[in-house]
């Protein structure tokens, strides 16, 4: 589309003020985490990596890093397997009820965090799994594995339905058919799903503060330091965090784009 | 039958005796809850013919394949390969090669790799089976493409590689579902050429499914005609053409007229036609009449019927109105319609045409010898 001089610049400005509007706080947030002031004010102090230093001698903190880091190691694989099972299925079968089995299974991150955080408190508690880790990781698998299965679910749609079928006519056994087509089709799609329960994972507070009791992972560290004193250490975990999580949605995003132009091209 | 392994299935069965079928399918039966897609079916196919199996959407023709391939459970019946009931074999185990609608090639593997899929499959060795899958692309024109992706071939040449990937394994039979449907009309034409010829060349069996008649009859040894789960008419394409058994092989394959009449016996002992649109006569021998007064049908071909302005003393004939004409090629097919309403097509060359000078709207005079007629009793 031909567009003049003018607008093309307009344009620019207005996406340029929106990503500013939307990034600005995560950028002051990684600015103090540097500066040498005990308060965010302008103008800036010194540079500094002293909150950074702070934060890694805090016990608390790196035990809060651990569990984020183990969660999400559990979390990611299992999840990533449910949601391609679910993928496959759908693919895969038909049976009655297929529909509402899929609405289902695509629920959990509609439902408010609150409610699924209390339902999962009470759940957990019952059977005597609130405040541990493991009802940290059963809370996020429920959280994670639907967009593991909507990701799958993208890939499988593209797959010609014959192609299975194609392998077990050329002599391949169930299984190796699977091994030899399903995997291959779907094997980026499967790395991108587990990036992206990772960064989940690696996010998610609010259910985690419901049912992890002093099991802390760092968003909930986060929450806790904020509920105790404003503390530049905040702006630190938070840079680490926001890194973190934004590298592993950057490589699924990476993943499946890549993906749609090999098949577009 | 219990289960086999493949070191077991890979073993020639015992050698068939000349009577007996490659493929034969007894009493088959499929349904889908309450509709029955194929109704107790019997066919025969014998070894190293073409078969095509056509029909209308939905008469069965492929959900047939699907069941020799084993993609679909049999309801009831039993399907014998070389004297073998294959029944309960899984789709792996059948040695059935398929040549799919949707082509079905890998898609993540190079043309050569898609080739050698079966043999990896079976268990040959790398060299050999590389050796092989190139012998084969060279047999079908692809030698080149060998280390292509697959998705940058054209149409015709994604159809080879398909072709190629079957027939590498060597098997006995072949299964085609529709695949020309996807090429353009002059590509198919010369695929078909090229698919006779290869199975003329390699006397294998390939069982091929279609809806179109061009495929069907320039290519098969035989065809079968589907209707509603049923065998309607097996034949070669002569015998089918010529003498369609029934009036719905008839009205599938176009260009014939079919007049609705009861035979009636006259006193001399002649058998006459007799129906809305006239008396007609027929050969004695087809007439074959049980009884007087049951409806039957009178087929006659349109390059067998001749058109003329006005009535003459022709044995049989029927004045028309002209409704329509089609210019195909060198040919026209005038379509016409009796005063009853009953439509005739007739074939006429270009310059018959010409000089017969009719327009829509204008009367007509439409005729054909009774040796022509051709009596279904249905």
């Amino acid at each position: 589309m031909r567009v003049s001089a003018f607008t093309r610049r307009l344009t620019l400005a207005f996406v340029g003020l929106a990503l500013a509007f939307l990034y600005a706080p995560i950028l002051t947030n990684f600015v103090f985490s540097l500066n040498s002031d005990r308060f965010p004010t302008i103008p800036l102090g010194d540079f500094t990596l002293d909150w950074y230093r702070l934060i890694l001698m805090d016990d608390l903190v790196l035990s809060a890093f651990a569990n984020t880091i183990k969660v999400a190691l559990i979390v990611a694989p299992i999840a990533t397997f449910m949601g391609f099972c679910a993928a496959y299925a759908d693919y895969r079968f038909n049976f009655v009820g297929k529909k509402l089995v899929l609405i289902f299974a695509l629920m959990p991150p509609l439902v408010p965090l609150v409610v699924i955080g209390l339902a999962m408190l009470a759940y957990l508690s019952r059977i005597g799994l609130s405040g541990t880790l493991p009802a940290i990781i059963i809370s996020h698998i429920v959280l994670t594995s639907p967009f593991a299965m909507a990701i799958i679910r993208l890939r499988f749609s593209q797959i010609d339905a014959d192609l299975e079928f194609a392998a077990q006519n050329l002599g391949a056994s169930n299984w190796r058919a699977f091994k030899e087509v399903i995997i291959p089709s779907v094997k980026t799609s499967v790395l991108a799903a587990f990036l992206l329960c990772m960064a989940v994972s690696f996010d998610e507070y609010a259910v985690t503060w419901f049912v992890g009791g002093l099991e802390e992972t760092s968003s909930v560290r986060i929450l806790s330091f904020l509920q105790s004193a404003v503390s530049p250490r905040i702006n630190a975990i938070g840079s680490i965090t926001f890194i973190t999580s934004i590298s592993l949605i950057l490589g699924a995003q990476f993943l499946v784009i890549r993906r749609l132009k090999k098949d577009a091209s | 039958m219990t289960f086999q392994s493949n070191g077991a299935t890979a073993s020639k069965p015992q050698v068939p005796s000349m009577t007996t079928p490659h493929i034969s399918l007894k009493n088959i039966r499929k349904t889908y809850g309450e509709y029955v897609a194929v109704e107790n079916l019997d066919l025969d196919i014998e070894e190293g013919k073409f078969i095509a199996i056509m029909g209308p959407s939905g008469c069965g023709k492929s959900t047939l394949l699907r069941m020799l391939a084993g993609l679909e459970d049999v309801s009831g019946g039993d399907i014998m390969h070389e004297g073998r009931l294959i029944n309960d074999l899984s789709i792996w185990e059948r040695e059935m090669p398929m040549v799919w609608q949707s082509l079905a090639l890998f898609p993540f593997l190079n043309v050569r790799e898609n080739v050698e899929f079966g043999l990896r499959m079976k268990g040959v060795p790398t060299k050999e089976r590389k050796e092989r899958a190139l012998v084969w692309l060279k047999k079908l024109g692809l030698d080149g493409y060998a280390d292509r992706g697959v998705t940058q071939l054209s149409g015709g040449q994604r159809q080879r590689v398909a072709l190629a990937r079957c027939l590498v394994t060597e098997p006995s039979v072949l299964l085609l579902d529709e695949p020309l449907s996807a090429l353009d009309a002059h590509l198919s034409v010369q695929m078909q050429g090229e698919l006779k010829r290869l199975q003329r060349e390699l006397g294998i069996t390939f069982i091929y499914v279609t809806h179109s008649h061009s495929e069907a009859f320039s290519m098969a040894d035989t065809v079968v005609i589907m209707n509603e789960g049923k065998i309607e008419q097996a034949g070669s394409p002569e015998d089918i053409y010529l003498r369609p058994k029934t009036a719905f092989v008839a009205r599938f394959l176009g260009g014939t007229t079919i007049f609705d009449c009861k035979p009636r016996r006259r006193k001399s002992g002649e058998v006459v036609l007799e129906g809305k649109d006239g008396t007609f006569k027929c050969m004695p021998d087809q007439a074959l009449l049980s009884e007087d007064n049951k409806q039957v049908s009178l087929i006659v071909r349109a390059d067998q019927i001749s058109v003329t302005p006005e009535g003459g003393w022709a044995e049989n004939q029927v004045a028309c109105q002209v409704v329509g004409e089609e210019f195909v090629g060198a040919l026209v097919n005038l379509r016409l319609e009796t005063a009853a309403g009953t439509p005739v097509t007739v074939q006429l060359q270009q310059r018959d045409m010409q000089a017969l000078d009719v327009e829509i709207g204008s009367g007509v005079n439409a005729s054909w010898n009774p040796e022509d007629g051709h009596i279904i009793h249905s």
